[in-house]
This record gives C-alpha cells, sequence and structure tokens, in this order.
C-alpha cells in the first residue's frame, strides 16, 4: 500500500474525521494525526524570501510565517536551524537536508519593491520531492501586505486542499464610551489588523454588518433618528442609504448569496416577521407570519434555504424554511435556546449562539440539526461569521458589567482560539470574502 | 478541621467577601433623581418621572406586564388623561444576557405591551410611538441579575 504523506494526511484531516473514515477506514494512523486533541500541525521551512532588499525580504516572510502559525495547522521550524537562511526559488531544493530540518514542506520566495511589489512563492513537499505549487503576484506600491496575504493563501491552499482565508478584511462594531451609553459605529480592518477605517460616524448606533457575496456592499442595522433601519453602505464610495420604511423597525438584515436581494426582519406591533426584497425594488415579500419573533435570516449559499431562529415554539430555536417562506422545520433540539444561525460558505455547517447553564457558547450544526459541535463556551459569546474557506469563524465575547466586547477567532474543530485584535472594544464581526 | 470543611469556610468567607466587592462595584445608573423632585410642578415632565413613575420591568424573555407594572402604567394613564397636550415615546429595553438581534425584537415586543395595556386604558394611540433599544442602553451595568433586571423594562417618555 503506498504511504500517505504528511501533507495528503493534512488535506483529509482538514476535511474532517468522518469524512476519512468513509475514504478509507484502514487509515488509522492518518486519523490519529489529524483528529480532535491529537492533532498534529503540519512541520514547514519558510526561509527569509529572497530579495534585493534583504529587509523587506524578510519582512515580507515574516508576514506570511505569522499567518501560516496563526492558522493553527502548521508548525514553523525555527528559522535560525534552517540549513539556507534565505530561499532561492530558482532551484530545487535538496529534498534530504529539508527532511533532516524535521519539515515536510518547504517554501521558496522571492519579493522585489521597485515602485510596484512583487512576488514569487514555490511550495515543496520535501516528502514527495515534488512542487505542490508555484505562483507570481503583483500590485501597485501600497499592496505588500496584500502581497503576502496572497501568497499565505496560496501555501495554505497548496497545503490543506482548502480555499485561504488571509487575504481579507473585517467589518465590525468599534465601541467606546460608557457602557450605558456606548458609541457604537461600524470600522473595517484588514485581517491583520492592519488599514483600520471608521465607516459610521458614531451619531447614530450602528450594528449588525454583513458583506455583500462581491465583498463591495455592506447591509447593516442603523438607529435612524432613534429607529432600527436597515442600511445599505458601498465601500468605494461610502455612501450609505436606508432600504426603505417597512413597520415599525427593519433590523438583521443579509444578502442572498447572489448579491441581488436581502432578507431582514420587520417589526410591527411587536411581532416580528421575516421578509425579503430585490434591491432597489421597495417591495417587500413577506416569508413568515404571526406573532412571534422570528430572525437572524441567513440564506445557503445555493440561495434555496433560508436558516432563521423564531421563538414560535417558546423559547429561540433555529429553523429552516425554502426561500420563498413556509415549511420552517426547526432543526435545533439541546437544551437551552439557539439564535445567530449562519450557513456557512461551503453550505456544509450552520454556526450558532446557544445559551445554556447560564453561560453562551458558539457551535456549528450540521443543515438537518445532527452532529452538534460547541467549539467556544463563555459568560457571553455571540455573532459567528464565516471565514470565506468555511473553516474558521470570528466571533465575540464579552466579560460583562463595565468591561466590552472583543473579537475572538476559532476553527470549525473548536482548536486555536485567538483573540483579534482591535483598537476598541469590537463587537458584530463580519468576515469578508477573498479579496482576490 | 478536616480539609473539606476548612475548604467550605475558606468558600464562605470567599464568597461573602465576593459578594461585596459585586455590590460595591455595580454602579447603577438611577432612574430619576428622587431627591431632585421635591417640589416638581403639577402636570410637568418632573411630576410625571418623579409621582407616576416611567418605568416598568420584566421578568427574563417575557412582555407580560407585573401586576406592579400595571400600577404604574395605571397611573401613567390617569397622568396623561389630566394632561392631554403631552405625547409619549415608549422605549422598549432587555437586558445584556440575550443576542443582539433578539433583544431588538424583545423590546419592542415589550414596548408594544405597554402601548397596548395604556390603550386599554384610555390613552390616545395617536398620542403614542414606541421603540426598542435592544440591549444596547442598560441603566445599571454589572454581572448579576440585581442588574439586569433594572434592564429588563420600558420606559415612557413625555414630551
Amino acid at each position: 500500500m503506498k504511504s500517505l504523506s504528511r501533507r495528503s494526511a493534512l488535506k483529509l484531516g482538514i476535511s474532517g474525521a468522518a469524512m476519512l473514515a468513509a475514504i478509507n477506514p484502514a487509515l488509522a494512523l492518518v486519523k490519529i494525526t489529524v483528529t480532535g486533541g491529537n492533532f498534529t500541525p503540519l512541520p514547514i521551512a519558510i526561509p527569509n524570501f529572497a530579495s534585493s532588499n534583504p529587509a523587506f525580504g524578510q519582512q515580507m516572510s515574516d508576514i506570511v510565517r505569522s499567518n501560516l502559525k496563526g492558522s493553527g495547522l502548521f508548525s514553523l521550524i525555527d528559522t535560525s536551524s534552517l540549513p539556507q537562511n534565505v530561499g532561492n526559488i530558482s532551484a530545487n531544493p535538496d529534498f534530504s537536508i529539508w527532511r533532516a530540518t524535521g519539515a515536510d514542506a518547504v517554501v521558496m520566495g522571492q519579493v522585489e519593491n521597485t515602485g510596484q511589489i512583487e512576488g514569487s512563492v514555490r511550495v515543496w513537499d520535501t516528502q514527495a520531492a515534488e512542487q505542490v505549487v508555484g505562483k507570481s503576484y503583483a500590485s501597485n506600491s501600497s499592496g505588500s501586505r496584500r502581497i503576502a496575504h496572497q501568497i499565505s493563501d496560496a501555501i495554505y491552499t497548496s497545503l490543506t486542499g482548502e480555499g485561504g482565508y488571509f487575504d481579507t478584511r473585517i467589518v465590525f462594531v468599534a465601541e467606546t464610551g460608557p457602557k450605558a451609553n456606548r458609541t457604537k459605529r461600524l470600522a473595517i480592518m484588514d485581517l491583520d489588523g492592519s488599514n483600520l477605517q471608521y465607516l459610521t460616524s458614531g451619531k447614530t448606533l450602528a450594528l449588525t454588518p454583513r458583506f455583500s457575496a462581491n465583498g463591495k456592499l455592506l447591509t447593516y442595522l442603523n438607529f435612524d433618528n432613534g429607529l432600527p433601519r436597515v442600511y445599505l453602505l458601498d465601500l468605494a464610495s461610502g455612501r450609505q442609504q436606508s432600504i426603505g420604511n417597512f413597520g415599525q423597525m427593519t433590523f438583521s438584515p443579509r444578502f442572498s448569496p447572489d448579491g441581488r436581494s436581502l432578507v431582514f426582519s420587520v417589526e410591527q406591533g411587536g411581532a416580528t416577521n421575516l421578509y425579503a426584497m430585490a434591491i432597489g425594488s421597495n417591495k417587500p415579500s413577506q416569508l413568515t407570519s404571526g406573532s412571534a419573533i422570528d430572525t437572524g435570516a441567513s440564506y445557503s449559499p445555493d440561495g434555496q434555504k433560508i436558516a432563521f431562529e423564531s421563538d414560535r415554539g417558546g423559547s429561540q430555536q433555529i429553523y429552516i424554511m425554502g426561500a420563498g417562506g413556509g415549511g420552517a422545520q426547526r432543526i435545533s433540539y439541546g437544551k437551552g435556546s439557539y439564535s445567530t444561525p449562519v450557513f456557512s460558505p461551503k453550505g456544509d455547517l450552520i454556526a450558532f449562539t446557544r445559551q445554556s447553564g447560564g453561560q453562551f457558547h458558539v457551535g456549528t450544526m450540521k443543515p438537518d440539526g445532527s452532529s452538534e459541535r460547541i467549539l467556544v463556551s463563555s459568560f457571553h459569546a455571540e455573532g459567528p461569521s464565516w471565514a470565506p474557506n468555511g473553516r474558521v469563524i470570528m466571533f465575540f465575547k464579552d466579560p460583562g458589567g463595565n468591561s466590552g466586547p472583543q473579537l475572538y477567532s476559532v476553527d470549525v474543530w473548536g482548536r486555536n482560539e485567538q483573540k483579534i485584535q482591535t483598537p476598541t472594544f469590537a463587537s458584530d464581526p463580519a468576515w469578508s470574502p477573498l479579496l482576490s | 478541621m478536616n480539609i473539606k470543611t476548612l475548604s467550605a469556610s475558606f468558600f464562605r468567607i470567599f464568597a461573602m467577601l465576593a459578594l461585596v466587592v459585586f455590590v460595591s462595584a455595580c454602579a447603577r445608573t438611577p432612574a430619576t433623581d428622587l431627591n431632585a423632585g421635591g417640589t416638581a410642578a403639577a402636570g410637568s415632565q418632573q411630576e410625571f418621572l418623579v409621582t407616576v413613575g416611567d418605568r416598568v420591568f420584566f421578568e427574563t424573555g417575557s412582555s407580560v406586564i407585573s401586576a406592579t407594572g400595571q400600577q404604574t402604567l395605571d397611573k401613567q394613564a390617569a397622568w396623561l388623561s389630566r394632561y392631554s397636550n403631552y405625547r409619549i415615546m415608549i422605549e422598549g429595553h432587555a437586558d445584556e444576557r440575550g443576542t443582539r438581534e433578539y433583544n431588538i425584537a424583545l423590546g419592542a415586543r415589550r414596548a408594544a405591551a405597554v402601548v397596548n395595556y395604556l390603550i386599554s386604558r384610555g390613552v390616545s394611540s395617536t398620542r403614542i410611538t414606541s421603540k426598542s433599544f435592544g440591549k444596547e442602553r442598560p441603566v445599571a451595568v454589572c454581572n448579576d441579575i440585581s442588574c439586569w433586571s433594572q434592564n429588563r423594562r420600558s420606559v415612557t417618555v413625555v414630551n
């Protein structure tokens, strides 16, 4: 039997243990490697990138190393112990020397900053002694960090078989001031925290931002003249406008996968129901009816279904219905209440917030409600948003009292929880699609 | 004293200390400054705040108006029928132990319950508007039920 390289093992591990078992139950060794607490990050060697400006080469390779280490899927071999301090993209590596460092993969890069930024990367599998991927990138002079993120995505994708997520941005609610009268405004930053900009003035409460599928528009809740209203924001122009006044309040908006319509909640007389509306049509169509609270709607990636939360049965639970409304089926059945369902971009999982036992939890379940997995438990955790590859989730935790919320990420296996640095308290993260 | 009783008494002392710290750390914004209301003019907004009461409280997740809440709203309705030049805005609020969007809807449901009750007591619907702040505007800030119960409220703002 041909032995499976550890790189292949990583790929299978990312796909999940269940799928692995389906592929070949005999691969027990691999299963041990990649499941649960026994997961072993893939050892990878990244010498500094070659450059006519060595400081720039080091700076770019530092960003890449930081990204890959931060994913939790790779362990970086100490650069001081590498047989070669600076990479060479022109030559085939001597695989026996690289295998001796313990590296299963070695990354060679070259970057130049001469008016425009150029970057090339080659990823080699030291066990199979072959190239995994080779790519080149270019951008204008301000794009060096993005080139480093694109290189990181190429490495991540080549070794895991999953899409990347480093070349992305995060929109969130930046919170400042005393808790009883807190200013909440939208801010956008690169995933690594750089290039932060504020998108709303802070004069009104702005909450629950969500990206359109192409990353160019946001929809969010703005307390326009004190009343919650769904807004659209064009990121290129900064233009912001209400989608129209329907009912007493409109809130909890989210784009359809094709970006042409929105689903949102309309409150009237204490009842909250779901509506969908083609953007610009000014004609919302009602999807749910009754006196319950129906909110937190999220389309499946194929646009055929909507997951939402409703207290129609007494407590908040997650339901699934057709995108045209009707035939809602409850899918959450654990103890406590469930809310904020969000379909993964891959469509294989729904992330949610669960409250039980005096705690908040962020978890995932399959769209039929099976295979529930709690990823994080905390005094207060809420509001999951998916990375474009469907393998990492961002959310916020709040310790309560006079303190405030902070953003965190965790992978779908419940590993590698990390705090996302923001200059202020931050809530309601929205993860953009890949920028390119 | 064995280890078990030692740790039990330790826990009691710690719990007492924790309670003291908690209470003192619990910064409450008073609903109204009662001391300032000694000479509220009849028919003034201050009189409404001081002698009628501008808010009612709710149980966790509930929009049912309690007997105490009904008494407050009865007084509000009587005051509003006497001073018919005022319009009112009902603000619905939720505590922080819920998710953001649901709490906006829950605040609206509480506001609607108050609006309906006031209408049933003779206040014209044309004088009433309402909105929800969800959990975004707490009045009491701490990590226990003493604060959460003050934040699950509706507030009647006269203007």
